[in-house]
C-alpha cells in the first residue's frame, strides 16, 4: 500500500499520479505548443528568407542585419539604414510616454480608490476592471471612433468655435500613444490600488505630526514607500505597449508603424520570416530580461526582511 | 465641532478629480460607440433619432452570425479544456515541494510573459513547418495554450487559500481521497473554476492577434470579422455588433465578480 | 475492507462497556489496550540538511476508556504524534497498533478513529447536520440510522437549534460542539483532540473543559487530548504524558506528574517550583543529609540510590514553603526577602539565599494568622521532610 507515501501530500495524491495525470497534461501543451514554436522562431531567425513565406535551411544572420543595415541591390554591399531603427525607437519612446502618462492618472486614482469607504470601493474596483476584460478591439475602434475627423470629440471643439476645420486627432502618432494609454492605463491602476491599500496610512499621521505639508507628505513618504508597486505597474504597461499591435494598426492608419505591426507585417504580407523571426527574439529578449529583472528584485525583497 | 470639518487625513486634493477624470477617459469613447450604435441613420457622424435598425442588420448578417457562433464555440472548448488542464496542474503543484517546481511554474506561466504578437508568429511558424492547415483546429488549440495560465492562477490562489486540514478532516471522517475530492475541495473550489473559466472564456473571445495569424484564409472569429469590416471604415453596424460584445463581456464579468465576492464570504 | 472492519454496533454509552477502575493498580486485568506505540521515530526531512527529529523513541500505551492527555510546550512533537495517530503524519520507524491492530500503514480513512482538530476543520460549505452526518455517510450507513444518530449527537452536543446554519455563522464555543458531534458521530472507539479548547476565550474553555469530561465519562469512549496549558491538562485527565523535545518524559496520573516530577523539566513545567542545588552530605539508611548552598543542611526520607558527595537537586513547590522570623526544627536560612507580591488570596515571597533565588507562596487570612514579611527581612525556611522531591535528572 503506498498510503503512506501520500499522507502527507495536501490532495493525497501519489506523487506519479500528480505528475503524470495532472501536471504533464497542462505542462505538456504548453511545452509543444508554445515553447516549442518559440524554439523554431528562434532557429528560423538563423535562416534565408523562402520567397513566398518560409524559409530556406542556409544559416544567415541577414534577419538580424537587416534591422540596422541595408544590403545593396547592385554590389551586395551593407549600408547603415534607419528606417527599421526609427521603427524601434519609436515603440520604446511611445511605450515609455505612455508609462509616465499612465503613471500620472493612476497614482491619484489608485491612491482615490485605495481611500475610498469599504462601500463605494467595490464599485470604484469594478469600473476599473471593466475595460480590463472588456474587448481590446472594439475599445480601440470605441477610441477611433470619437478622435476620427468627424468624431464627436472634434465636432465639440469646433462647436466652441476655437478652430473651424477639424483638428488632427486621429491616424497618426499623438492618436497611438492615447491609444496605447487607453488600453493599458487599467494595467496600472489595478496593482497600484493593491499597493495603496497596504500602505499604512500611519505614516502619513507620523508625517503630519512632525510638521510636514500635505505635499511633502505625499512625494516623500507616500510615493517612496510605494516605489516597488510603481516600478511593477509601469512594467506592465510598458512591456505590453512595446509589442501592442492593435493600437497602432488602427488607431496610426497603417502609416505609423511600431515593432508589432513590422513583425506581423513580415509573416503576413512582405514574406520575410527570418527577419520578423529576428525582431520576435529581440521583442522576446528584451521582455524576458526586464521580467526577470523584476522577478528577481522581489524574490531579494521579500527574502531581505 | 472642528473636528467635523477637518479633512480627511489621507485625502489629496485633486485626486478626487483625476480619477474622475480617469474613469470618464475609459468610458466616453465605449459610450460613444454604445449611443450611436442606436443611430438610425447611415451616418455614424449625425444623430438622426433612435433605432434598433443596425442590430437587425447584425442578426440578419449570416457572415457575422457565423463569425459570432465560431468565436464561441472556440471559446467554450478552450475555456473548459484549459480550465481542466489548469485544475490539474493547480492540484500537482499547490503546496507541494518537488523538483522542478519553478520550471513547471514558469511554463505555465510562459503564455503570460512572450508578447502576443511573438506568441502568433511562433504559432503559426509552428503549425505551418508542421504542414497543419490552418483553420479552426488551429485557433482552438493556440487558444487552448493562451488560456492555460489564465485558468491556472485564480485555481492555484483558491487552492493555496484552503484549508488543509478540511481534507484531513475528510480522511479522518473515513472519505477515500476521490471522495475527499468530490464532496469537500471540487464544491469548496467551484467558485474560483467558474471565475477561472469566465476568465479564461473572455480571453478567448477577446484574442484579436494570434487568431489573425494561425486562422488561415476559411475560418473567421469576431474580431476577424469586425475587423475586416474597419476596412470600410466605422459603419454602424460595427457599431452595433461592438456595443452587443461590450454588453456581452459586461454581463460575464459581473457574474464572474459575483461567484468571486460570494466565494471570498465562505 | 477496512473500513467494514469496524462498522460495528456500540452504541454510546452502552451498558457493555467496560468500565474501568481508574487509578487502581498497574496491572488490573479488565484494563484493555486503546492504543498502542513502540519504537516510534519521527524525522522530517531524513537524509537531507533540514533534518528534523520530531519524536525520539516514542512507547506509550493508553487504556481503553481513559482520559489521556499529551502535554508539553509548544514545539515538543505532541501534535505530531497525535497526527500519528489519526494516520495524518507517516512514522519514520515504529508501530502503531490501536485496539490490537497494526495500522501502521493504514490511511486515516481506514482507522476506527475520529479527531477533533484544532481550528475544527467544519466543512464550510455544509450545515451543521450535514457536517455530523459527514463521517456516516461516508461508512455508508443507512439514511434512517444516519439521521437518528445526528439528531441524538446534535442533542448530546446541544446544539439542536443550531442543526441548520453554517459553521460561519456559529461562535468559537458553538463550532467547538459541533467538531466535537462531528468526530463522535460514527462512534470511534478512540478520540483525538488537537488543543480543541486554545481557540476559546477562557471563561468559555473552563465550561468547556468541565462539559468535555462528562461527555467522556458518559460515553465511554477513549480520549487523547493534546494541550500546553498543564492546567486543562491536570484537571481533565487519568492519566498524562509530558513530553519535551520529541522525548517522553513522564508518563503518570495528575498527582503523580505534579507531586511526585521525575525530571528537572517536568518539575519546572509543571506548575512552579523552586529547583535548588544540593549535594548529598551523609547518607543514613533511608535518611539523607544534603547540603544547600547558601541555606544550610536538612535530612530528608529519600528512595533514591545515591553517593556522598553527589550532586542532586532538590524540587520543592513555593507553597510548600513555610516562612518564619526564628530558625525552626529543621529550618533553612536565613534568607533575605528582596521582593513581595500581593495576589489576592496569597502573598508570594522572593527570596535570595547565597546565590540562589526562591519563591515562596504563603497563603492569607487562615484560621492561624499567618505572619506578613516586607522586603529586607531574613527568614527562616520550613518545609515538610516529603515535599521536596530530589532529582539525579
Amino acid at each position: 500500500m503506498t498510503a503512506q507515501a501520500e499522507l502527507r501530500s495536501p490532495f493525497r495524491v501519489s506523487k506519479r499520479l500528480a505528475f503524470t495525470g495532472l501536471l504533464l497534461p497542462a505542462v505538456g501543451v504548453i511545452t509543444i505548443f508554445m515553447i516549442a514554436p518559440v524554439a523554431i522562431v528562434f532557429v528560423y531567425s538563423f535562416l534565408e528568407p523562402a520567397r513566398y513565406g518560409g524559409v530556406v535551411w542556409n544559416f544567415s544572420v541577414e534577419g538580424y542585419l537587416q534591422i540596422l543595415f541595408e544590403r545593396d541591390f547592385v554590389d551586395g554591399s551593407l549600408q547603415f539604414s534607419a528606417d527599421y531603427l526609427v521603427i524601434l525607437w519609436r515603440s520604446v519612446f511611445q511605450a515609455a510616454i505612455c508609462t509616465v502618462l499612465c503613471l500620472m492618472i493612476s497614482v491619484p486614482t489608485a491612491y482615490f480608490i485605495a481611500t475610498r469607504s469599504e462601500r463605494t470601493k467595490p464599485i470604484w474596483i469594478f469600473l476599473i476592471t471593466v475595460p480590463y476584460w472588456v474587448n481590446l478591439l472594439i475599445r480601440t475602434i470605441a477610441l477611433l471612433f470619437i478622435l476620427r475627423d468627424d468624431g464627436p470629440l472634434n465636432k465639440a471643439i469646433m462647436m466652441t468655435g476655437l478652430t473651424t476645420s477639424p483638428l488632427p486627432l486621429s491616424y497618426n502618432n499623438f492618436a497611438i500613444g492615447l491609444g496605447l494609454v487607453y488600453s493599458f492605463l487599467p494595467f496600472m491602476v489595478l496593482p497600484l490600488y493593491s499597493a495603496f491599500e497596504r500602505f499604512d496610512f500611519r505614516l502619513l499621521e507620523a508625517a503630519y505630526d512632525l510638521y510636514a505639508s500635505r505635499r511633502v507628505a505625499f512625494f516623500k513618504i507616500v510615493l517612496p514607500v510605494m516605489r516597488p508597486g510603481l516600478i511593477a505597474g509601469s512594467l506592465l504597461v510598458f512591456i505590453p505597449s512595446i509589442g501592442s499591435y492593435l493600437a497602432p494598426d488602427i488607431l496610426g492608419g497603417g502609416k505609423t508603424l511600431m515593432i508589432g505591426n513590422l513583425i506581423g507585417t513580415q509573416f503576413q504580407g512582405a514574406h520575410n520570416w527570418p527577419f520578423g523571426a529576428a525582431l520576435s527574439m529581440i521583442l522576446l529578449t528584451v521582455t524576458l530580461i526586464v521580467l526577470i529583472w523584476m522577478a528577481r528584485r522581489s524574490a531579494r525583497k521579500n527574502t531581505g526582511y | 465641532m472642528a473636528n467635523a470639518r477637518m479633512k480627511d487625513i489621507r485625502a489629496f486634493s485633486g485626486f478626487g478629480s483625476i480619477a474622475v477624470a480617469g474613469v470618464l477617459f475609459l468610458y466616453l469613447p465605449i459610450l460613444f460607440l454604445c449611443v450611436y450604435s442606436f443611430n438610425d441613420g447611415r451616418s455614424v457622424s449625425q444623430w438622426s433619432g433612435f433605432s434598433f435598425r443596425w442590430y437587425i442588420t447584425v442578426f440578419g448578417n449570416s457572415g457575422i452570425k457565423a463569425a459570432a457562433m465560431n468565436s464561441l464555440t472556440i471559446a467554450t472548448i478552450a475555456a473548459s479544456v484549459s480550465t481542466v488542464l489548469a485544475l490539474g496542474a493547480a492540484m500537482a503543484t499547490v503546496n507541494r515541494r518537488f523538483k522542478g517546481e519553478t520550471l513547471a511554474y514558469a511554463t505555465l506561466t510562459f503564455p503570460l510573459m512572450v508578447p502576443e504578437i511573438v506568441t502568433a508568429v511562433a504559432s503559426l511558424v509552428f503549425f505551418v513547418s508542421l504542414g497543419v492547415r490552418l483553420g479552426f483546429s488551429t485557433i482552438l488549440i493556440a487558444h487552448i495554450v493562451f488560456c492555460i495560465p489564465f485558468a491556472y492562477l485564480p485555481i492555484r490562489a483558491r487552492l493555496e487559500g484552503m484549508d488543509a486540514t478540511l481534507n484531513a478532516a475528510a480522511a479522518d471522517l473515513y472519505a477515500s481521497p476521490i471522495r475527499a475530492f468530490w464532496r469537500i475541495t471540487l464544491p469548496l473550489l467551484a467558485p474560483g473554476l467558474m471565475s477561472g473559466w469566465l476568465l479564461a472564456f473572455i480571453i478567448s473571445l477577446d484574442d484579436f492577434i494570434i487568431t489573425a495569424l494561425v486562422a488561415g484564409p476559411g475560418s473567421t472569429t469576431l474580431p476577424l470579422h469586425i475587423y475586416g469590416m474597419l476596412r470600410l471604415g466605422i459603419t454602424p453596424e460595427v457599431n452595433a455588433i461592438s456595443t452587443m460584445m461590450l454588453v456581452g463581456s459586461i454581463v460575464l464579468l459581473a457574474i464572474a465578480g459575483v461567484l468571486g465576492r460570494s466565494s471570498k464570504n465562505s | 475492507m477496512v473500513i467494514a472492519a469496524f462498522r460495528r454496533n456500540t452504541a454510546l454509552g452502552s451498558d457493555e462497556q467496560v468500565r474501568v477502575e481508574r487509578s487502581s493498580g498497574e496491572t488490573a486485568p479488565a484494563i484493555q489496550i486503546a492504543a498502542e506505540v513502540t519504537g516510534l521515530q519521527k524525522i522530517y526531512n531524513p537524509s537531507t540538511p533540514q533534518a528534523f527529529q520530531a519524536l525520539k523513541d516514542i512507547n506509550l500505551t493508553i487504556r481503553s476508556n481513559e482520559f489521556f492527555t499529551l502535554l508539553g510546550p509548544s514545539g515538543c512533537g505532541k501534535t505530531t504524534l497525535l497526527r500519528i495517530l489519526g494516520g495524518f503524519e507517516a512514522m519514520t520507524e515504529g508501530t502503531c497498533r490501536i485496539f490490537g491492530q497494526d495500522v501502521s500503514l493504514l490511511p486515516p480513512e481506514a482507522r476506527p478513529v475520529n479527531t477533533v482538530f484544532q481550528q475544527y476543520a467544519l466543512f464550510p460549505h455544509m450545515t451543521v447536520r450535514r457536517n455530523i452526518a459527514f463521517g456516516l455517510e461516508m461508512l455508508g450507513r443507512p439514511k434512517s440510522e444516519v439521521a437518528s444518530v445526528v439528531d441524538r449527537m446534535l442533542a448530546l452536543v446541544s446544539m439542536t437549534d443550531y442543526a441548520d446554519r453554517k459553521p460561519d455563522h456559529l461562535s468559537g464555543g458553538q463550532r467547538q460542539r459541533v467538531a466535537l458531534a462531528r468526530a463522535l458521530a460514527p462512534q470511534p472507539k478512540l478520540l483525538l483532540l488537537d488543543e480543541p479548547l486554545s481557540a476559546l476565550d477562557l471563561k468559555l474553555r473552563q465550561k468547556m473543559r468541565l462539559e468535555l469530561k462528562a461527555l467522556q465519562r458518559e460515553t465511554g469512549i477513549t480520549f487523547i487530548f493534546v494541550t500546553h496549558d498543564q492546567e486543562e491538562a491536570l484537571a481533565m485527565s487519568d492519566r498524562v504524558a509530558v513530553l519535551s523535545d520529541g522525548r517522553l518524559q513522564q508518563v503518570g496520573t495528575p498527582e503523580e506528574i505534579y507531586e511526585q516530577p521525575q525530571s528537572r523539566f517536568v518539575a519546572d513545567f509543571i506548575g512552579e517550583s523552586n529547583l535548588l542545588c544540593a549535594t548529598v552530605n551523609r547518607i543514613d539508611g533511608a535518611l539523607v543529609e544534603f547540603r544547600l548552598a547558601g541555606l544550610g543542611s536538612v535530612n530528608l526520607n529519600c528512595s533514591e540510590i545515591l553517593q556522598v558527595g553527589q550532586e542532586v537537586t532538590l524540587s520543592i513547590r513555593p507553597e510548600r514553603i513555610a516562612l518564619s522570623a526564628v530558625r525552626g526544627q529543621c529550618g533553612l536560612g536565613p534568607a533575605v526577602i528582596f521582593d513581595r507580591t500581593y495576589l489576592g488570596n496569597a502573598v508570594e515571597y522572593h527570596l535570595r539565599a547565597g546565590e540562589q533565588t526562591l519563591t515562596v507562596r504563603s497563603p492569607r487570612g487562615g484560621l492561624r494568622g499567618l505572619q506578613d514579611f516586607a522586603p529586607g527581612d531574613s527568614v527562616f525556611l520550613a518545609f515538610e521532610p516529603n515535599a521536596p522531591k530530589v532529582l539525579t535528572t
